[in-house]
C-alpha cells in the first residue's frame, strides 16, 4: 500500500505553511506525527494533493508553563516526550497519566498531542482529557492567532474548526485553582490497541471540597463525549459515596455507546459508570488514577 | 536511485520528485524520491535492505521498525522525504565486521526466534530500550517491545533476549 500523488512541502516557518494552505485550500493537509494521516492516506481514505509537512517548523516542540500555572503544549510535542514530562507529573496529572496509555511507544515517538486533537477521531483519548481539563487549542492562520474552546473546537467525528488555511499551533490548559486529582482508565482489548471504553476525570480539590469537575468519554460515541452533568454533580461538595454514584449514573447516561467488535452498547456503558466511580473513589486526597485494563 | 510505484492516477500532470540527503548504518546517502514513497519501501526496495520487514503495512505490527536520529520508528508510517537530513539505522547495522550485535547473540542464545519474522523490529526497539536505559527491568523490556508483535514465541525468550544482551552490554556476561 502507499499514497496516491501528492505536491510534498516542508516549510520553514509559519507564515510560510499558511501561505501553502491557502494555496492549497480543501485539498491541503497538514501533516504532523503522521500516525492518523499516512495510514489513512495509504488506504486511500484521505489524499490529499498538498501535504504541507509542519515537523521542520522551529519552535513548536514544548511544553510548558506560565507565570500563572496555564500548561501549554506545542504542536510537535510527541507523545512520548509527554510521557516522561516531569512538568506534567507534577503539575497536571491527568494528563501523565493518560499519556502512557496512548497506542504504543512507538507509536507515540511520532504522533503528537495536538494532531490528535484535530484528528478528533472519537476513539481518541487525548480530545477527552483535554475536554475533562476545559482546555483549548489556539489556531494560527492569515488574521492572526485564535483561541478555540476544546469543546467547540472538536466538532463532530474527524471533523475539527479549522478553517482549512489554519494550523493548530498549541493546546492549552488552563491552571487549576484547587488540588488537581482524577485520572483516566482506558479499556482495551490489547496494548496499543483504540480505547473500547475511556474515562477522564478532571477534579480540583480544596479542603475536601471538589472545586472544579470535568468528565469526558472516549469510545462510547459518535464524537468525545463531555459529561457535563456527572460534573456538575460534584461540584461544590465533598466526595461521598452517593455523589460518586449519582455522577456515574449521570455519565453513563451521557454515554451512547454502539455494539461493534469490542464490545456491546451495554457493556461499555457499564464501563461508563464503573470507570467514574472507580476514579473518584480513589481520588478523594488529590490522587491519580491511570491504568490499562483488558 | 530509483523506486518505481505502479502509476494509478488519472492525471497526466508532471510527478514531484525531490532529492533528499540522509544517512543509513553509518552511510551517507543521495536519493530522488517521489513524496509519496514510505521509508520503509525506500529501505527494501530503493537500498536493497531487506532486513527491515513490512508484517502488517497498518501501522499495527513493528516489524518494519527502523531508528531514525536513535528513534524507533514504524517505517511503513513515516514518508521517505522526511528523513531527509536524518539518520536512519536498521538491523544490517548492528553486527560488525566479525561480530554480531549483543542483541543478535541475545536472540541466538536465548532463542528470542522462531519464524524470525517480528525480529529485525524487536531488535531496533531493543536497541533504542537499551541506548536509553542499559539496566532496564524485564517489566521495563516488556513496555517497551509492546508496540511489536510476534505470532511465534510467545515474546517470553524475546524478553530474556533483551536481558541477556543489556547484562552483555554491561559487560558482565561470559
Ligand atoms: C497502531 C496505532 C494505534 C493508535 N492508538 C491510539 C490510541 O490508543 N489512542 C489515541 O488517542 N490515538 C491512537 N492512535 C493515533 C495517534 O495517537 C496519532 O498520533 C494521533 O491520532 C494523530 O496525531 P499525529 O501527530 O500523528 O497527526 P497526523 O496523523 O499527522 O494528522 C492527523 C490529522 O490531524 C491534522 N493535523 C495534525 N496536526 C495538525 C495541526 N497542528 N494543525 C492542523 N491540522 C493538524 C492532519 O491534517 C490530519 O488530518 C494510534 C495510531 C496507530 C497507528
Ligand atoms: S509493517 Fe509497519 S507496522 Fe507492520
Ligand atoms: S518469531 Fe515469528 S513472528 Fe516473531
Amino acid at each position: 500500500m502507499y499514497p496516491s500523488r501528492f505536491r510534498y512541502e516542508a516549510p520553514r516557518s509559519l507564515d510560510e505553511a499558511v501561505s501553502l494552505l491557502r494555496e492549497g485550500g480543501d485539498d491541503a493537509k497538514v501533516l504532523a506525527g503522521g500516525q492518523s494521516l499516512v495510514p489513512l492516506m495509504k488506504l486511500r481514505f484521505a489524499s490529499p494533493e498538498l501535504i504541507v509537512d509542519i515537523n521542520n517548523l522551529p519552535g513548536l516542540d514544548y511544553e510548558k508553563q506560565d507565570a500563572d500555572g496555564t500548561i501549554r503544549i506545542g504542536a510537535l510535542r510527541r507523545h512520548a516526550s509527554l510521557e516522561r514530562s516531569e512538568l506534567l507529573k507534577s503539575r497536571q496529572p491527568v494528563m501523565a497519566a493518560a499519556a502512557p496509555l496512548i497506542a504504543d511507544p512507538i507509536v507515540r515517538n511520532r504522533g503528537t498531542l495536538v494532531g490528535s486533537l484535530c484528528h478528533a477521531d472519537p476513539q481518541g483519548d487525548w480530545a477527552s482529557v483535554v475536554t475533562a481539563l476545559g482546555g483549548q487549542v489556539v489556531a494560527f492562520g492569515p488574521g492572526g492567532r485564535r483561541t478555540i474552546p476544546i469543546t467547540g473546537f472538536v466538532s463532530g467525528p474527524f471533523q475539527n474548526a479549522l478553517a482549512p488555511d489554519e494550523i493548530a499551533i498549541e493546546a492549552v490548559i488552563p491552571a487549576p485553582k484547587g488540588t488537581p486529582a482524577g485520572g483516566y482508565l482506558k479499556l482495551e482489548r490489547r496494548v496499543g490497541d483504540f480505547a473500547t471504553v475511556g474515562v477522564a476525570v478532571a477534579l480540583e480539590m480544596s479542603g475536601g471540597t471538589v472545586i472544579r469537575a470535568g468528565i469526558a468519554l472516549t469510545g462510547v460515541g459518535g464524537s468525545t463525549i463531555s459529561a457535563g452533568e456527572a460534573a456538575q454533580a460534584l461540584t461544590g461538595g465533598p466526595l461521598s459515596a452517593q455523589s460518586i454514584a449519582q455522577a456515574a449514573d449521570l455519565a453513563a447516561g451521557a454515554a451512547n455507546p454502539r455494539t461493534d467488535h469490542r464490545g456491546s452498547a451495554e457493556y461499555k456503558r457499564h464501563m461508563v459508570k464503573t470507570f467514574v466511580a472507580r476514579i473518584l473513589s480513589r481520588a478523594d486526597g488529590g490522587a491519580t488514577v491511570a491504568e490499562r485494563a483488558a | 536511485m530509483t523506486i518505481v510505484y505502479d502509476d494509478t492516477s488519472e492525471d497526466t500532470g508532471s510527478v514531484p520528485i525531490r532529492r533528499i540527503k540522509f544517512t543509513i548504518n553509518g552511510k551517507k546517502k543521495i536519493a530522488e524520491v517521489e513524496p509519496r514513497l514510505l521509508l520503509s519501501h525506500l529501505i527494501r526496495r530503493g537500498l536493497e535492505l531487506t532486513g527491515t520487514h513490512m508484517g502488517c503495512d497498518t501501522t499495527n505490527c513493528g516489524a518494519c521498525t527502523v531508528l531514525v536520529d536513535g528513534k524507533p520508528v514504524k517505517s511503513c508510517t513515516m514518508l521517505a522525504v522526511q528523513v531527509d537530513g536524518h539518520e536512519i539505522s536498521t538491523v544490517e547495522g548492528l553486527a560488525g565486521q566479525s561480530e554480531l550485535h549483543p542483541l543478535q547473540e541475545g536472540f541466538k542464545q536465548e532463542h528470542g526466534l522462531q519464524c524470525g519474522f517480528c525480529t529485525p523490529g524487536m531488535m531496533m526497539a531493543a536497541k533504542a530500550l537499551l541506548d536509553e536505559n542499559p539496566s532496564p527491568t524485564e517489566d521495563e523490556v516488556r513496555w517497551a517491545l509492546s508496540g511489536n508483535l510476534c505470532r511465534c514465541t510467545g515474546y517470553q525468550n524475546i524478553v530474556k533476549s533483551v536481558l541477556w544482551a543489556a547484562e552483555k552490554l554491561r559487560g558482565s556476561a561470559e
